[in-house]
C-alpha cells in the first residue's frame, strides 16, 4: 500500500476522474479519495498508462475537485469474507448498514472472480421443489442453475422472488438453502418490503443483504452483484452451504453499465448499451453451478423487468443466450387476479430434462409436462377463434381444449402466497384437471401413465 | 528495441508495451506473472497486445517478453479426445495444476508431450519425401489412424526412419539434409494450412436429421450458417450434428457459451456411440470450450485454434466437421477488443472488418485435394445468436453472405414445440444441384423428384393456410383438404424429430426416402380412393397411417415400413370398398 496522496487530477467527468503524473498503478486498483471536507469516497482504476490513470468512483464525483487527494491501495477490489456474513445487512459497496460491526474476515476474496474450468463442472440435476405449481411441473428448476424471472413493471416478481426463497428445498429434504440477496437500484420501498419479509418468516438469519438502492450511486451498483456472487462462491465452495442468489433488478445494473459506458465515450452498441454487456452479464450469471470435489452449490435467480414488456430488448435478451431458461410473468395474467401470473408458454428451463423423471421427481412428469403445456397452448389458441366465431363453432375436442385452459389458470397456476405444493401435489392436480379432457385427445400421455396415475381411468 | 520491453498502458484486455521489438502476432508474455498475449497492432515504438487472460493487477512498468512466435496449436497424436480452452490448453491439465477455478499465468502444453505412441512407418529409407507426405502413422483411438505428415516448407529424401514406441518431440524420421522430423509440428492458427486445390463437394454430409439431409442439404467440405434467437434450439442441433454427421473428424467450438451446457456435452459424449463405427463418439472428437466469462480474447483466437485443427485432420485426408457455437460470441469478442483499441466502428460497433473476418474464416471451409493428393474436407456449421432473432443485424448479414446453407430457426415453431424448428419456408440450401447425382446414385433414382414434391406441398400448404385463416378448412375443396393433411403429416412426422428419443435421434438417409415415399403413397392412395367416393375423413382417420407414423419410434423401423405402407393401402382400399 502506497501511502503517498496525489493531487495531480486534470479531469472529473461523470463518476470517471483522469489524473497524472503518478508512479506505476496497476490495472484494476483500488483507489481512495479524500475530498476537501475530509470525506472519503472509493474507486478503481479502469485505465492506467506511464502519463495518465482513470479511476471509476463508486459513490459518484459529486463533491470530487482538482485538490481532491487521491491514495492507491495497491490492491484490487476484495470482499473481507467469513461465516459472519450470514445474516447480515450490508451496503452496495460492501460496508455494514444493519449497525453490526465490520466483517471480520477469514480472508479477502478477489470480487471479480474466476471462471470455472468448465471441465470442473458437474451436470446440475437435483431438482429443487419451489412449490409453485407452474414452475415445479413445467420449468422444473435444479441446483446450480441460473433461471431468471423476465417481468415487467407492476407485477408481482417480488412477491414470487420472496415465495421461491422461503420454500425452495430439494424434495424430501428440509435442508435450507442460504440466500444471497442482491438489490441494485431498488426503491426503498421495495427493499424495506423484502426485508420485512425475511424477517417475519426468520429466513433473514440465513440470508446475507447487499443493498444498494435507488439513491445510491449508479457506479456502485457494477460492484454490489459481484461482491454478492464472491460471498455466495465463498459459502458455496468454501463451506458447502447450497446459495440461492436472488437479485434484483438487473434492468438497473444494466442502465448503470450503460451510463458509465457513455461516461467513457465507449462506442456504443445495440440501443446504447455496451458492445461488452453479454460478456459483462456472462461473468456475473456463469458464477453459478456447481463442481466437482465441492458439496455446495449456487443457484441464481436474477430478477429483471422488460422494458416496455419486451422480451426482445437487448437486457432480457442478452440474459436468455446464457442463462438456462427464463420464467416469464405475463401481465394478462396479473390482471385476471391470478396468482403467481406466470405464463409457461414462453417460459422454459433448460435444464429441466436432468432434474425430473423416476427417483428425481416422478416417472410420469414428463409426460404430464407436456400435456400440459400442449393442451393449454391450444386452448388459449382456440380463446382467440371463440372470439371471432364463438363456442358453438368449436368441436369437442377443441371445446374441452378451451375450458381446460381456464382451469388451467384458476386451479393449477392460482396458488396462494404461503402455499407450498409438493411436487406430488403438483402432479396429482395437474391429472386431475387434465382428467376433465377426454383421454383420446391427451396423445402426450403414456398409456401407462393414464393407466397408473388418471384418477378415473386407472386400473 | 529488444526481445524484451515494459508495459505502459494497461485497459482490460488490452496492453501497450514499449521497447520491444515484435513483429504482428507475436505472441509475448506479459507482465511479472507471463501473462499470454499477442500483438495486434504497432505504432511506432508502442506495440499494442490482446491479453488472454484477466489483466487486474498489473501496472506498467512490468516486463514484455517477445517469444518470436506467432499464435500456434501444436499438432500430433493426442489431440483427439481433448478438451481445450480457446487458446489449446487441456482443461484437464488446467484442472490439476489449478483446481476448479481457472486462474492465471499457468501454461499447459496442447499435446502430452512424454505419452509414447507406436509409430509404424510408411516410407523407407531413400524415399524423397515432400510436404504433406505421410512418413508413418499412430493409432491415435480405436477408430482413427494419425497420419504424420512432413510438415510445410519440408522435404529432401529419407535417410533415416524409426519404428517403435516415441513421444511427440523424439525424432522419428531424418532428411538427407539433417531435417529432423518429429510426430508433432506446430502451426499458426492464423494462417491457413496450404493445400494442392479445392473441389467442388460432390458428396452431402448426412446428419441423420430429416430436415437438414433431405430438404437443405450440406455437402462436405460446405458451410453452413444456423441463425436462432435464443430457445429455438441451436445448440441442440449442434450437438446432433456433432453426434451424428458422418463425418469422420469433428471438432466442436464451444465459443462464450455457457458452462453447464459444455459441461453436458463433456459428460454426454464419452457415453455416445458412433452409429457408423459403434464405438465412442468421443474418438473421433475434439472440444474447445470457451465459456462467456473466460477472456475475451481467447474467445476470440478459440474459432482459429478449432479450424486450424480441423485442417490438420483434413490434411491427413479425413472428412472433418467442425462447429462453432456460437460465432456471434466470437464477432462480440473482436468488436470487444476493436473498442479497447478506440477503432473506427462499422454497423452496430462491430470492427469494419469483420464482415471479411467471417468470410475468411468460412473460406477456410471445403473440399481439397491435400499436399499428399489425398481428397479430404472441412465441413464449417457456425452457429448465430441474432438479438432478438432479427437477421438483419451484421452477423448473421455478413455469415449469409457466404455461406451456401441456411437452416433458419424459429422462435414460433420452438414455442409451439416443433423440433428442430427450422423453418421449411426460409432456409435454403444450394447444394442440391451439385449433389443430386449422389443421391441417385446412392440413394434412389427419384430422391431429387421426391424431394421437390416434398417441398413443394410445403410450399403449397402455407398458400393454403392464408385462406384456411380466413374461411376455415371447411370451406376448401376436398382435394385441398387432402393436401393439407398430407402436408401436416409431412411436417408431424417428417420434420419433427426428437433429439432426445434413442431411436428418433437418428434416421438413416434410406429411411428418410421411404418415409417421404410413404406420405406421398398415402397422398396417391387417397386420392383414388375419394374419387372412387370415399369420404375425406375415413381415408385420414385409417389406423394404419396412424401405425406407419408412430413406427418411427421404434428400432428396425427401416424393415417395417414397407409392411405398414402396404397395410395402409389396404386400409384405404377398403374404405373406397365399404363405401361401395
Amino acid at each position: 500500500m502506497t501511502e503517498k496522496e496525489y493531487r495531480t487530477i486534470t479531469d472529473v467527468k461523470g463518476p470517471l476522474v483522469f489524473l497524472n503524473k503518478t508512479e506505476p498503478v496497476s490495472f484494476g486498483e483500488i483507489v481512495s479519495l479524500r475530498l476537501s471536507d475530509g470525506s472519503t469516497k472509493n474507486g478503481q482504476v479502469l485505465d492506467t498508462s506511464d502519463e495518465m490513470v482513470v479511476v471509476q468512483v463508486f459513490e459518484g464525483t459529486a463533491g470530487v475537485d482538482l485538490d481532491t487527494g487521491i491514495r492507491f491501495m495497491g490492491d484490487v477490489f476484495k470482499l473481507p469474507v467469513s461465516k459472519d456474513l450470514v445474516g447480515r445487512i450490508l451496503t452496495g459497496a460492501g460496508k455494514p448498514r444493519d449497525g453490526g460491526p465490520d466483517i471480520v474476515a477469514e480472508h479477502n476474496a478477489d470480487i471479480i472472480g474466476a471462471a470455472i474450468n468448465p471441465y470442473s463442472r458437474r451436470s446440475p440435476e437435483e431438482f429443487i421443489q419451489t412449490g409453485i405449481s407452474a414452475i415445479d411441473s413445467c420449468t422444473s428448476l435444479v441446483r446450480g442453475q441460473k433461471l431468471p424471472i423476465f417481468s415487467a413493471s407492476g407485477l408481482p416478481h417480488n412477491d414470487i422472488a420472496l415465495q421461491i426463497a422461503r420454500q425452495a428445498k430439494l424434495k424430501d429434504s428440509d435442508e435450507d438453502f442460504v440466500v444471497v440477496f442482491c438489490a441494485m437500484g431498488i426503491t426503498a420501498e421495495e427493499y424495506n418490503f423484502f426485508r420485512y419479509d425475511l424477517e417475519r418468516t426468520g429466513a433473514l438469519e440465513n440470508a446475507v443483504l447487499f443493498v444498494n438502492l435507488a439513491d445510491d450511486p449508479a457506479v456502485e451498483r457494477l460492484i454490489t452483484p459481484r461482491l454478492a456472487l464472491t460471498a455466495a462462491e465463498y459459502l458455496a465452495f468454501e463451506h458447502d452451504y447450497h446459495v440461492l442468489v436472488i437479485y434484483t433488478d438487473m434492468t438497473n445494473y444494466c442502465e448503470s453499465l450503460r451510463q458509465i459506458g457513455a461516461a467513457r465515450e465507449e462506442v456504443p452498441g445495440r440501443r446504447g448499451y455496451p458492445g461488452y454487456m453479454y460478456t459483462d452479464l456472462a461473468m456475473l450469471y456463469e458464477r453459478a453451478g456447481i463442481v466437482k470435489g465441492k458439496e455446495g452449490s449456487i443457484t441464481q435467480f436474477p430478477i429483471l423487468t422488460m422494458p416496455g414488456d419486451d422480451i426482445t430488448h437487448p437486457i432480457p435478451d442478452l440474459s436468455g443466450y446464457i442463462t438456462e431458461g427464463q420464467i416469464v410473468i405475463s401481465r394478462e395474467l396479473h390482471q385476471k387476479g391470478i396468482y403467481p401470473p406466470i405464463n409457461v408458454l414462453p417460459s422454459l428451463s433448460r435444464l429441466m430434462n436432468a432434474g425430473i423423471g423416476p427417483s428425481k421427481t416422478r416417472e410420469d412428469h414428463k409426460s404430464v409436462s407436456d400435456q400440459l403445456y400442449a393442451a393449454y397452448a391450444q386452448g388459449r389458441e382456440l380463446r382467440g377463434l371463440v372470439a371471432i366465431v364463438g363456442e358453438d363453432a368449436l368441436n369437442e375436442r377443441d371445446l374441452q381444449m378451451l375450458k381446460f385452459a381456464d382451469l388451467f389458470e384458476n386451479k393449477f397456476l392460482r396458488q396462494s402466497k404461503d402455499e407450498d405444493r409438493t411436487i406430488e401435489g403438483t402432479l396429482d392436480l395437474a391429472w386431475e384437471l387434465l382428467s376433465s379432457i377426454n383421454t383420446k385427445y391427451l396423445v402426450r400421455l403414456d398409456q401407462k401413465w393414464i393407466d397408473k396415475y388418471h384418477p378415473t381411468e386407472k386400473k | 528495441m529488444s526481445e524484451k520491453g515494459q508495459i505502459y498502458r494497461i485497459s482490460g484486455p488490452v496492453v501497450t508495451a514499449i521497447g520491444i521489438k515484435a513483429a504482428m502476432f507475436d505472441v509475448v508474455r506479459v507482465g511479472n506473472e507471463g501473462l499470454m498475449g499477442e500483438v495486434i497492432e504497432l505504432h511506432g515504438d508502442k506495440c499494442v497486445i490482446q491479453v488472454y487472460e484477466e489483466t487486474s493487477g498489473i501496472r506498467p512498468g512490468e516486463p514484455v517478453i517477445n517469444t518470436g512466435e506467432t499464435l500456434s496449436v501444436a499438432l500430433g497424436p493426442g489431440l483427439l479426445t481433448q478438451i481445450y480452452d480457446g487458446i489449446q490448453r487441456p482443461l484437464e491439465a488446467l484442472e490439476e495444476k489449478m483446481g476448479v477455478f481457472i486462474t492465471r499465468g499457468v501454461d499447459a502444453d496442447g499435446i502430452v508431450m512424454d505419452q509414447k505412441w507406436e509409430f509404424n512407418p510408411t516410407v523407407k529409407v531413400g524415399d524423397s519425401v515432400k510436404p504433406g507426405t505421410v512418413i508413418g502413422t499412430v493409432q491415435e483411438t480405436e477408430t482413427i489412424v494419425h497420419k504424420i505428415m512432413v510438415p510445410p516448407k519440408k522435404e529432401g529424401v529419407v535417410k533415416d526412419i524409426k519404428q517403435g514406441e516415441f513421444n511427440v518431440t523424439e525424432t522419428v524420421c531424418t532428411l538427407d539434409d539433417g531435417t529432423e522430423l518429429q510426430m508433432m509440428q506446430k502451426w499458426p492458427v492464423r494462417t491457413p494450412r496450404p493445400f494442392l486445390q479445392k473441389y467442388a463437394p460432390d458428396t452431402p454430409l448426412i446428419t441423420g436429421q430429416r430436415i437438414l439431409d433431405f430438404l437443405f442439404p450440406l455437402a462436405k467440405g460446405g458451410t453452413s450458417g444456423i441463425p436462432g434467437p435464443f430457445g429455438s434450439g441451436k445448440t441442440v442441433t449442434q450437438q446432433q450434428l456433432a453426434k451424428w454427421s458422418d463425418a469422420q473428424i469433428v471438432v466442436y467450438i464451444g465459443c462464450g457459451e455457457r458452462g453447464n451446457e459444455m459441461t453436458e456435452v463433456l459428460s454426454e459424449f464419452p457415453h455416445l456411440i458412433d452409429p457408423n463405427t459403434e464405438k465412442p463418439l468421443m474418438n473421433r472428437t475434439v472440444m474447445i470450450a470457451n465459456t462467456s466469462n473466460m477472456p475475451v480474447a481467447a474467445r476470440e483466437a478459440s474459432v482459429y485454434t478449432g479450424i486450424t485443427i480441423a485442417e490438420y485432420f483434413r490434411d491427413m485426408g479425413y472428412d472433418v466437421a467442425l462447429m462453432a457455437d456460437s460465432t456471434s460470441r466470437w464477432a462480440e469478442a473482436m468488436r470487444e477488443i476493436s473498442s479497447r483499441l478506440e477503432e473506427m466502428p462499422g454497423e452496430e460497433g462491430y470492427p469494419a472488418y469483420l464482415s471479411s473476418r467471417l468470410a475468411e474464416f468460412y473460406e477456410r471451409a471445403g473440399r481439397v485435394e491435400t499436399l499428399s493428393g489425398d481428397d479430404g474436407s472441412v465441413t464449417v456449421i457456425g452457429a448465430v445468436s441474432p438479438p432478438g432473432g432479427d437477421i438483419s443485424e451484421p452477423v448473421s448479414q455478413g455469415t449469409l453472405r457466404i455461406v451456401k446453407v441456411f437452416w433458419g430457426l424459429d422462435a414460433g415453431l420452438a414455442r409451439q414445440r416443433h423440433f428442430p424448428s427450422i423453418n421449411w419456408l426460409n432456409s435454403y440450401s444450394l447444394y442440391p444441384a451439385s449433389l443430386d447425382q449422389w443421391y441417385r446414385d446412392n440413394v434412389a433414382q427419384d430422391f431429387p423428384d421426391i424431394r421437390t414434391e416434398i417441398s413443394s406441398l410445403l410450399q403449397v400448404e402455407s398458400e393454403l393456410q392464408e385462406i384456411v385463416q380466413l374461411v376455415g378448412s371447411d370451406a376448401l375443396p376436398i382435394d385441398q383438404q387432402l393436401t393439407l393433411e398430407v402436408a401436416r403429416m409431412i411436417r408431424e412426422y417428417f420434420l419433427q424429430q426428437n433429439a432426445f428419443h434413442d431411436v428418433d435421434t437418428f434416421s438413416a438417409l434410406e429411411q428418410q426416402y421411404k418415409m417421404a415415399l410413404a406420405i406421398l403413397t398415402f397422398q396417391s392412395e387417397a386420392k383414388k380412393a375419394i374419387a372412387a367416393g370415399a369420404a375425406l375423413e375415413d381415408v385420414v382417420n385409417v389406423e394404419s397411417r396412424t401405425n406407419l407414423m408412430r413406427a418411427r419410434f421404434e428400432s428396425g423401423y427401416l424393415e417395417k415400413i414397407d409392411g405398414l405402407v402396404d397395410s395402409m393401402k389396404k386400409e384405404i382400399n377398403s374404405a373406397v370398398e365399404a363405401e361401395k
